[in-house]
C-alpha cells in the first residue's frame, strides 16, 4: 500500500469487503486483481464490448468505466455471486442448455447483462426498438438482440445466446 | 494514466469550492467518457470531484407541463420515465438510440451534454488536434472524416458532437441550471456550444468552477407527436453518422408549429431553425419537408468523403415529417 492509496469499502457478492486502492485502479482491475474475482473479463478495457459486465446496486454496468474509489459503498454482484450454492442462476442455466457461446470470453459479461436486462423489462423499461413507449414491453427476438447489443460475441453465438436469454425470462 | 486525487464532493457548493481551488480539477459522474479519455491520455485530470451522489437525480413535472431533470439523473431512468415517455417521446427515443444498456445505467443528463467528440484525431494523442493541442493542426480536413461535420466547422476543427440526448434537448429549447459561486444562472442549451472558429479547445460557455445542476424542458404542446430517427454504420450501439430530432404540430393540413434539430452533423446539435420558419404556415406534405430541409442545407460545406450526409440528412428529416403528420400515436 502507498501513501496516496484510499480506502474503498464494498459488498461484493454478499460479502462486506475493504481494500486500499490507487485511485486509478478501475473497479475490474479491483475485483480480477485484488479480490481474485476473475470471472469479469478485461476485453477492450473502454466500454465497447460488455466483457465486464457487472451488477452495480442492482444495474448493469461496464466495470472498467468505473473507478473503483467512486464505487464505494456500493453493492456488487459479479458472475461468481449468481448461483445459489449448487443452483444455477435461471440465466446460467439457459446459457449451458442453449450452448450459447464458443470460447466463453465473453459469457460472464453476457450472463451478468441478461440478468440486468431482464430486471429492466420487468420494471417496464422500453428499447430503441419497442414499438409503443406508453405500452409495455414485450420480449421479441428484436428486443433480445437490441437490448443485449452492448455485449460482443466474437465467436458469434449470438444465434444461440438469443433463446437462451428468451427461456431465461420464462 | 496521470494519477489524481479523489474527492466526493458533500454537496453542489463543496462541489463548487473543490472545482474554484484544484483549476486542473474534473467532475466525475458516470464517467462512461472521462474514465475513457483518462485512459486514452486525452484528459489528464489532477483531481476528480465525484459529484454522482449529490442528489441530483430528480426528475420532476412542472405545473406548466415541463420537466426539470436533474444533472445525476441517469440516461435509462430519464428514458423511461412516464412523463418523458408520454409527454417528450423524442427524448426517450434519443436516449435508447444511443450507447448500450451498461453505459446508460451510468452516463447522466448533464454528462452526456458535455461528453467530447469521437473524432478519431482526438482520441489519439499521437496525433496532432487544435481542439486537443490548439495550433497542433486537424489532421482530420485532409485524413478521416467521413462522420464529421458538414455544418459550422472551421478551417481549425471539423469535429462532431456525439450526443443524441442533446439533439433532442436542443429541439426543445431546453435550458440549462448551472450554479458558480453563489450565483444560479439559467442558460439557453442552444447557444451552449461554442463555433469552433479558430478556438476549438473552447466548446462551452460554462466556467471551470461551475456546476450544472439541472436541465429544464418547457411546455410544449405538441411534445407528445415528436420522435428521433437515427442513421448508423451497425443497427444498435454506435454513433450516429445523421440524425433528426423532430416535433410537430399539424392543424387542419397545415403546419402550425415544428420543432427540428439535427444530429452527427456540426461541433454542436444543430438546430434546423431555417426549416422550421420556411415550413410554418405550408401544406403538411413530403414536398414542404424538402423544400424546408433544403433550405436548411443549402449551407452544408461536406468535405471530401462526408457528403452523403447532406442527402442522409435530407431524407431522415422528411421520413421523420411525414411519420409525424401521418400518424401522430405512433411514436408514442
Amino acid at each position: 500500500m502507498s501513501a496516496d492509496d484510499v480506502t474503498v469499502s464494498l459488498t461484493v457478492n454478499g460479502e462486506a469487503r475493504e481494500l486500499a486502492v490507487d485511485p486509478r485502479t478501475t473497479l475490474l482491475d479491483a475485483l480480477r486483481e485484488r479480490l481474485g474475482l476473475t470471472g469479469a473479463k478485461k476485453g477492450c478495457d473502454h466500454g465497447q464490448c460488455g466483457s465486464c459486465t457487472v451488477l452495480l446496486d442492482g444495474r448493469r454496468v461496464n466495470s472498467c468505466l468505473v473507478f473503483a474509489v467512486a464505487a464505494g459503498g456500493s453493492e456488487l454482484v459479479t458472475i461468481e455471486g449468481l448461483a445459489d450454492g449448487e443452483q444455477l442462476h435461471p440465466v446460467q442455466s439457459a446459457f449451458l442448455e442453449f450452448d450459447a457461446f464458443q470460447c466463453g470470453y465473453c459469457t460472464p459479461g453476457q450472463i451478468c447483462s441478461a440478468v440486468g436486462m431482464l430486471a429492466e423489462l420487468a420494471d417496464g423499461w422500453p428499447s430503441a426498438v419497442t414499438d409503443r413507449l406508453a405500452g409495455e414491453p414485450e420480449l421479441t427476438e428484436a428486443e433480445i438482440r437490441e437490448r443485449m447489443s452492448g455485449n460482443l460475441c466474437r465467436c458469434g453465438a449470438y444465434a444461440n445466446i438469443v433463446p437462451a436469454v428468451r427461456q431465461a425470462a420464462g | 494514466m496521470r494519477r489524481f486525487d479523489y474527492h466526493r464532493a458533500a454537496d453542489v457548493d463543496a462541489a463548487v469550492l473543490l472545482l474554484a481551488d484544484r483549476p486542473g480539477a474534473k467532475l466525475l459522474a458516470g464517467g462512461t467518457n472521462l474514465t475513457d479519455l483518462m485512459k486514452l491520455g486525452v484528459e489528464q485530470p489532477d483531481a476528480l470531484i465525484d459529484v454522482s451522489r449529490l442528489g441530483l437525480d430528480e426528475i420532476s413535472e412542472l405545473p406548466d407541463g415541463g420537466l426539470r431533470i436533474g444533472a445525476g439523473v441517469r440516461n435509462s431512468d430519464l428514458a423511461a420515465h412516464p412523463a418523458v415517455r408520454r409527454g417528450y417521446p423524442v427524448l426517450s427515443r434519443a436516449l435508447l438510440s444511443g450507447a448500450s444498456g451498461q453505459l446508460r445505467n451510468l452516463a447522466t443528463t448533464a454528462g452526456n451534454l458535455l461528453q467530447r467528440t469521437r473524432c478519431r484525431y482526438f482520441q489519439d494523442v499521437s496525433k496532432p488536434c487544435n481542439k486537443r493541442r490548439p495550433g497542433s493542426g486537424c489532421p482530420a480536413i485532409e485524413g478521416d472524416h467521413h462522420n464529421l461535420a458538414i455544418l459550422g466547422a472551421s478551417e481549425h476543427c471539423v469535429a462532431t458532437h456525439p450526443s443524441d440526448l442533446a439533439v433532442a434537448l436542443v429541439a426543445l429549447d431546453a435550458e440549462l441550471t448551472v450554479r458558480g459561486g453563489d450565483a444560479e444562472r439559467t442558460l439557453p442549451l442552444t447557444g451552449f456550444y461554442l463555433p469552433p472558429d479558430d478556438r476549438p479547445d473552447r466548446e462551452y460557455g460554462l466556467g471551470h468552477a461551475e456546476v450544472i445542476t439541472a436541465v429544464t424542458v418547457p411546455a410544449l404542446s405538441f411534445g407528445a407527436v415528436s420522435g428521433y430517427r437515427k442513421a448508423r454504420e451497425r443497427a444498435s450501439y454506435a454513433f450516429a453518422i445523421g440524425s433528426v430530432a423532430a416535433a410537430l404540430d399539424v392543424t387542419d393540413g397545415v403546419v402550425a408549429d415544428v420543432r427540428i434539430a439535427l444530429g452527427a452533423v456540426a461541433h454542436k446539435p444543430w438546430r434546423a431553425s431555417i426549416a422550421e420558419r420556411a415550413l410554418v404556415g405550408e401544406p403538411a406534405v413530403v414536398e414542404s419537408y424538402e423544400r424546408a430541409i433544403d433550405a436548411e442545407l443549402a449551407a452544408a460545406r461536406p468535405l471530401r468523403d462526408n457528403g452523403y450526409k447532406v442527402g442522409l440528412i435530407r431524407r431522415l428529416v422528411v421520413a421523420t415529417l411525414a411519420e409525424l403528420a401521418g400518424d401522430p400515436e405512433l411514436r408514442s
